[in-house]
């Protein structure tokens, strides 16, 4: 069900446009100290390019202070025809959820 | 020069917090109290022209780039340049009651002092990432040295720009590894490029009595020529090239004798504040 994220193939030195280049996915960690944050997507001939392209396409204004790039086809994402059996099963299902329960009597802090 | 879209534009589409930052900005420079000597101006124009020039020969890069990502990356130095020489330019103008506009836009040509080498013109892409790699280590190792000037809008000019400036480098050096090892027909490109290019690098380290003026305000050229051979030669080294030896071609840039090609950029550059005096944009 799970299949990596769709790119363009790559035929080594048939072609000389844009999609010769493969897809990287960008993640840039904005100074307040937050995880990195998905912030698109960029092509590049390799990895370190990739990170040089990232810089000047997604930190142009102080955006940031620490990216990483992924490979697209590395990431596996989920089927979107699959969205019902992955993520409605919650639905429904409040006991998952610590509001669900009332405090119990006696009980002082929880 | 209003870099209005640059500084105010798409804000938007940032997955982050966008901040501006706090630097030296050209416009803080030319209200500056502080007033640079005519030795000090006169160098800063050179430093100034050389940017100013570059930049703009990047700038024909936009729209035109290989692929959109590299347009991106040539535009974005190339605006760092353009900082760097309205920073430069501001601060010379103070000198003689002008501002960057004045220098940048209404002067003839024999009153520029940029070096032959940024006025080459961009070529294929080889022969732009191989001017870059000229001028970017050159600039690097310029900058670091002035980081030390005894003038201190100078030294924080530099400070600021040596950042950018190793950038460029390290984009300029990414490109000459990948054209230098990548196909037989990329090497053979890089390779003519450096050719072509070679002879105008000798006018980079040139003195002038204005360096004897300077003291330690100023870096004299000639000091900074041993590192940049040494340099430029381990990264062709490492790409697989050889340093050329063409001979040095006659270039007197600094005396504002320059290269066919500055009065067409110059007429690009200038029609449209000197036909619509005054205009801004």
């Amino acid at each position: 069900m799970a299949q990596p994220v769709a790119t363009s193939p790559t035929e080594e030195g048939q072609r000389h446009d844009g999609a010769a280049w493969p897809l990287w996915e960008v993640f840039v960690r904005s100074s307040r100290g937050l995880s990195h944050v998905h912030a698109g997507s960029l092509h590049a001939p390799d990895a370190e390019m990739a990170l040089r392209n990232a810089r000047d396409l997604y930190t142009r204004r102080n955006e940031g202070v620490s990216l990483w790039v992924v490979a697209s086809e590395d990431i596996i994402a989920s089927d979107p025809d699959a969205k019902g059996e992955f993520f409605e099963s919650p639905q429904g299902k409040d006991y998952r959820h610590a509001t669900y329960y009332k405090k119990s009597e006696g009980v002082k802090h929880l | 020069m209003d870099h209005s879209l640059d500084s105010y534009g798409d804000a938007t589409a940032s997955a982050t917090r966008v901040t501006p930052g706090n630097a030296l900005r050209p416009e803080d420079i030319a209200i500056q109290p502080e007033r640079p000597s005519q030795a000090v101006a006169r160098y800063a124009v050179r430093l100034g022209d050389d940017s100013l020039i570059l930049s703009h020969r990047l700038s024909e890069w936009v729209s035109r780039a290989p692929e959109l990502e590299e347009d991106v990356a040539l535009g974005n130095i190339a605006l760092d340049l353009l900082g760097h020489a309205r920073s430069f330019l501001s601060y010379a103008g103070l000198a003689w009651g002008k501002t960057e506009d004045d220098l940048a836009y209404f002067r003839e040509e024999e009153e520029f002092r940029s070096l032959h080498l940024v006025e080459q013109p961009n070529g294929h892409f080889g022969v732009t990432i191989a001017r870059q790699l000229m001028v970017s280590i050159y600039q690097d190792l310029l900058y670091a040295g002035l980081t030390g000037s005894t003038d201190n809008t100078l030294a924080a000019i530099s400070a600021k720009a040596s950042k950018e400036v190793a950038y460029h480098r390290d984009h300029a050096v990414q490109w000459t590894l990948r054209l230098g090892l990548g196909t037989e027909e990329s090497a053979r490109r890089m390779r003519h490029a450096l050719e072509i290019l070679w002879p105008y690098v000798n006018e980079l380290f040139l003195d002038e009595p204005l360096h004897d003026e300077l003291g330690d305000a100023g870096v004299r050229p000639s000091a900074l020529k041993a590192a940049w051979e040494r340099e430029i030669a381990a990264v062709l080294e490492e790409a697989g090239l050889e340093v050329p030896q063409t001979r040095a071609a006659l270039c007197k840039g600094r005396q504002g004798e320059h290269s066919e090609h500055l009065g067409y950029i110059l007429a690009e550059m200038q029609v449209l504040a000197r036909k619509h005096p005054g205009a801004t944009w």
